[in-house]
């Protein structure tokens, strides 16, 4: 497992709608190992990896949340827009980076009542000495996300947008570990996950898949106080059964249990009850695709500081491997 | 003046005809075919000289109102609201219906409102349309369940160069497409006037899966709330600035490439235009670019104070810079961005 291309992966800058460093980076990846490897009109990376059968669409999201200046005021402080399920308690005090390499640390206005605060009583400080001087650095419209370093510790990996450069890392290296296919394979790296599946939407019409096959984080249900849920930080692979955006097709979930069973890789179910993922977009793509999800428990997410096992990085990958090598009863 | 006949015409969410009619006598001069389709839209096609890009220019032809869903025993009509803020409704003079009955929105004398009814808000519920009938046999022959009903506004020139008028989202956007029409352009143009925006991007979305562009250019009106006691961040656009670029909404985020692409031919004729500073509110974009194999958009706006209101306001001068923008963005920069 490369470690370093994962890491690599998240610190690289892609909120939705502005994912083309993250593409430019998995292209370079991938290239060598795919028959054709293009850029769809809303940002999709398309790679197609020939082989026999049914023809099965993998599907990653390379954007992650994400914020976007929408004013700035005359002391040369930033408002701005939520890109994705962005909540204030995980923003505020936070560091951002925009693709410029500058730094805006997220504040709040004074409150009379701390109970007050939400979103738009944010802001971002870049440091500027008043209006002038910040419209120089930044404009409307530029994006930013949590400029956390990425880091492995102990037994986990920490770092933002794990959301969904792991389920881009997970689709890579099972592309690199694969020594045969039973499908006709397209790998997606989807864009605007995060604002509502739309990458997915637009890439499943085109590559008009029999299969759908999403990678995902979910959430780890085993922190303080969280509402009991089936998915668990180190319980290996995680077959998703639904969440908001798809029931995932028995076919599927049976074939990914079948070969986490054969293979004797660690695996478990995982229900989410709010969320969705690029299956949710594929499934009702044209007549209908059987889809199915691989997840990742993580802690954290859609903070700063999203964490999973490396444990489960590896179960997934192996899974995945199986899962494309093994014909589909 | 083209926008006072659109403005004063109804087109409720499924019920556009009236504002339809008066687009197809428009346009029919000036474009190599019009069709309608199951759900309504209208889509005209002009075709240009060269074959690259294909451009379509989308407006809505729907606007907000109400809808009646009861007839009472006393005559009076009960409705529900298409995106209409309840508390605007009270003493509203509007039009039910395909004849155009007129009516009020009734509500209690304040000399008989009680000291909390008089601090509180009317809720919808408590509501109803008064056409002057008696009994629900006589108000059954003039109306239906179902009917729309529409604000009445006089389309009224005020101020310095502003327009108070209802349905500016979206006639001004249909009114600008019209004038495009009106050029000699070189490109093929498909031009799209949909139904049943503000029900939820309708007629938008089954138009989208077939549409065949190559960017789509979405004209609308929209937010602006620039008065006193808004702080200058929350006031999302400011009347008279200029045509207003989308950069995000609830519906797209309108992709970097495109929009710089626009912005520079602003910058270098220099037609003014500013941003749309909100993430929140919806257009046809989201269908566009989500329909089919996806088609990238621009989103781009007249501000409008009062929106979803009878007296919405315009400047006029944002409109024609926003006719001049897209014109100059066809000529100068559509080819470059999204050319084959």
């Amino acid at each position: 497992m490369n470690l370093e291309l994962l890491k690599k992966l998240c610190a690289a800058n892609g909120v939705s709608g502005h994912e083309e460093s993250i593409a430019a980076l998995i292209k370079d990846e991938i290239k060598d190992l795919t028959d054709d490897c293009k850029t769809d009109a809303l940002g999709n990376l398309i790679a197609h990896k020939k082989g026999p059968g049914k023809k099965m669409m993998l599907a990653g999201h390379m954007d992650q949340i994400g914020l976007m200046v929408s004013h700035i005021d005359k002391d040369g402080f930033l408002r701005f827009a939520s890109i994705g399920g962005n909540s204030h308690h995980y923003l505020m005090a936070q560091r951002f980076v925009f693709p410029s390499g500058l730094i805006g640390v997220v504040s709040c206005e004074r409150l009379d009542d701390p109970k007050d605060m939400a979103i738009d009583k944010l802001y971002i400080d870049i440091g500027a000495k008043d209006q002038e001087d910040a419209m120089k650095q930044v404009k409307v419209g530029d994006v930013c996300v949590f400029a956390t370093t990425p880091v492995v510790s102990g037994n986990v990996f920490i770092t933002p947008a794990l959301d969904d450069r792991i389920g881009c890392f997970i689709m890579i290296e099972a592309l690199k570990r694969l020594k045969k296919q039973a499908f006709d394979l397209y790998f997606v790296f989807t864009s605007q996950e995060e604002v509502g599946l739309r990458g997915a939407t637009t890439a499943a019409y085109s590559v008009e898949p029999d299969y759908g096959l999403a990678f995902d984080v979910t959430i780890s249900a085993d922190t303080p106080k969280i509402r009991p849920l089936p998915s668990k930080m180190y319980g290996g692979a995680a077959i998703k059964l639904k969440d908001r955006s798809l029931l995932c097709h028995p076919t599927i979930i049976a074939h990914l249990e079948s070969c986490a069973k054969k293979s004797k890789i660690k695996h478990q179910y995982e229900i989410l009850e709010m969320g969705g993922t690029d299956s949710g977009a594929i499934h009702i793509s044209r007549g209908g695709v059987p889809s199915g999800v691989i997840s990742i428990a993580s802690r954290h997410i859609h903070t700063a500081n999203e964490m999973c096992a490396l444990s489960d990085i590896e179960d997934c990958i192996e899974l995945t491997v199986k899962a494309l090598e093994t014909k589909i009863d | 003046m083209l926008l006072e006949k659109l403005t004063t015409a109804c087109g409720l969410p499924g019920f556009e005809d009236e504002v339809r009619e008066i687009i197809e006598a428009e346009i029919k001069d000036h474009v190599d075919s019009t069709k309608v389709d199951r759900m309504g839209n209208l889509i005209a096609y002009k075709k240009g000289k060269k074959k690259s890009p294909h451009i379509a220019l989308s407006a809505h032809m729907d606007e907000v109102g109400l809808c009646i869903i009861g007839i009472e025993r006393d005559g009076t009509l009960k409705f529900a609201s298409w995106g209409v803020d309840a508390r605007i409704l009270p003493s509203m003079h509007v039009l039910v219906g395909k004849d155009k009955i007129p009516g009020v929105v009734g509500n209690k004398p304040i000399h008989l409102q009680r000291e909390a009814e008089r601090r509180s808000v009317y809720e919808l519920e408590a509501m109803y349309i008064d056409i002057g009938c008696e009994t629900k046999e006589e108000a059954e022959k003039l109306v239906s369940k179902g009917d729309f009903v529409a604000f009445v506004s006089e389309f009224t020139e005020f101020g310095e160069n502003l327009i108070k008028a209802k349905a500016l989202d979206d006639r001004v956007g249909c009114t600008a497409i019209i004038e495009l029409l009106k050029e000699e352009l070189p490109y093929s143009i498909t031009a799209i006037f949909c139904v049943q925006e503000e029900a939820g991007l309708r007629g938008s979305a089954m138009l989208a899966k077939r549409l065949e562009a190559d960017i789509v250019i979405n004209i609308e009106g929209t937010i602006c709330a620039d008065m006193d006691g808004i702080d200058e961040d929350k006031q999302v656009t400011n009347l008279g600035a200029g045509p207003c670029l989308s950069l995000l909404d609830r519906s797209s985020v309108y992709q970097k490439k495109y929009l710089q692409a626009i912005v520079k031919v602003a910058e270098d004729e220099g037609i003014p235009f500013q941003y749309r500073r909100s993430g929140m509110g919806g257009t046809d974009s989201g269908s566009y670019h989500t329909g089919g194999a996806g088609i990238p958009c621009i989103g781009i706006a007249v501000p409008c104070r009062y929106i979803h209101s009878p007296v919405s306001v315009m400047h006029k001068s944002d409109m024609e810079n926003l006719i001049k923008l897209v014109k100059a963005f066809i000529l100068n920069g559509a080819e470059r961005v999204a050319g084959k």
